[in-house]
């Protein structure tokens, strides 16, 4: 998806960072990145910085960033959608009318870059950008604390520890869904998409997944 | 026992010692924030200390954490410490709407900050495997 778009708009100025939210590291992301073959630039992010400094709270969010550095559409959902909640559990499928409208959501946001990359439209005056920040509280900057403890510390084999503080983190910034799935994950690969994943969306009820960003093609899927 | 000190920056080692009392130079290191006169300094800002904070050049980095609004957890047994960015400063940062900068690598190793792609427009994503 983003080698497309990168391939399409790489001479005309633009340029894709892909950063992996990936705790277990290098190797387990670069299977990802080497089926992408990508041109454009893969990081590697164990820590979840970025996912901290801009107040990201799952994958994936794009943030759009202009010439001079600017921020002109804060952390949104970049393309996916909430039909996946609506999926057949038991044969874990989806309807083709829903597979069909999760890949045009996914054209839809491709569009909408090509647009703000050729003519600017989409990008946010600086009152609005600063609108669609999201709220940084005290919970939230103590939670990105106990996150990095915990892995630290799981690093160093100490695994019980660890748990109690990458699970404190999860309760107190209970929107971020990289914190619970990064933690489920480093407990078990499948966790996080797992039994206790799928009765967390649940209890989302009406709240999306995927908050549906202010482009054209996107509003909320009903679950 | 040496301590282990995580920021955004990564993590760095203290000589063993009560708490988080540091020295000067090693808290300046850590954190950025230089004891002065006129208190804590980082670039133009300074925070006058309350007594008991800063002593014989050493100071309660923990108690200066919490004065300033800052979070800050450590293990059960104190020897490892993860150090944060107040809540508020995050936000201010964010509202100006900079994006703010980071330097990570790439699967080869090699570090490569978002700072660099100045001049071009950039889409920042992010993904997982899990």
């Amino acid at each position: 998806m983003w080698q497309q778009l990168y391939s399409e708009l790489k001479s005309e100025n633009f340029m894709v960072v892909a950063v992996a939210e990936e705790s277990r590291g290098n190797e387990t992301a670069r299977p990802w990145i080497e089926q992408a073959k990508p041109e454009y630039l893969c990081l590697v992010d164990t820590e979840h910085l970025v996912a901290a400094r801009y107040g990201m709270v799952n994958v994936p969010q794009a943030v759009w960033i202009d010439e001079h550095g600017t921020m002109v559409r804060p952390p949104e959902t970049a393309g996916s959608t909430d039909h996946f909640r609506r999926m057949d559990l038991a044969t874990r499928t989806m309807a083709p009318d829903d597979m069909a409208a999760r890949l045009a959501a996914r054209q839809a946001y491709m569009d909408a870059v090509r647009a703000w990359v050729r003519t600017g439209t989409y990008a946010l005056p600086a009152d609005a950008a600063r609108e669609a920040l999201p709220e940084i509280t005290p919970d939230i900057a103590m939670a990105d604390v106990l996150f990095r403890l915990g892995l630290y510390l799981r690093g160093q084999g100490n695994m019980a520890e660890s748990a109690v503080h990458l699970a404190e983190a999860a309760r107190l910034h209970p929107e971020s869904w990289n914190i619970w799935r990064q933690a489920a994950d480093l407990d078990a690969i499948g966790n996080a998409g797992g039994a206790a994943f799928w009765q967390r969306v649940k209890s989302l009820g009406d709240r999306p997944y995927y908050p549906p960003p202010d482009l054209p093609g996107f509003k909320q899927v009903p679950v | 026992m040496t301590r282990t000190i995580l920021t955004e920056a990564g993590a760095q080692t203290a000589p063993s010692g009560d708490a988080l009392w540091l020295s000067a130079a090693d808290a300046l290191r850590i954190t950025g924030w230089e004891l002065k006169p006129e208190g804590m300094c980082r670039g133009e800002l300074c925070v006058p200390l309350p007594a008991g904070m800063a002593k014989d050049g050493q100071i309660d980095l923990a108690a200066f954490w919490g004065h300033i609004g800052a979070p800050l957890a450590h293990d059960a047994g104190g020897t490892v410490w993860s150090l944060g960015t107040a809540a508020s400063e995050r936000r201010q940062s964010l509202e100006t709407l900079e994006a703010p900068d980071f330097t990570l690598p790439d699967l080869a190793g090699a570090a490569h900050s978002l700072s660099d792609l100045r001049g071009k427009k950039t889409l920042l994503v992010t993904w997982a495997s899990w």
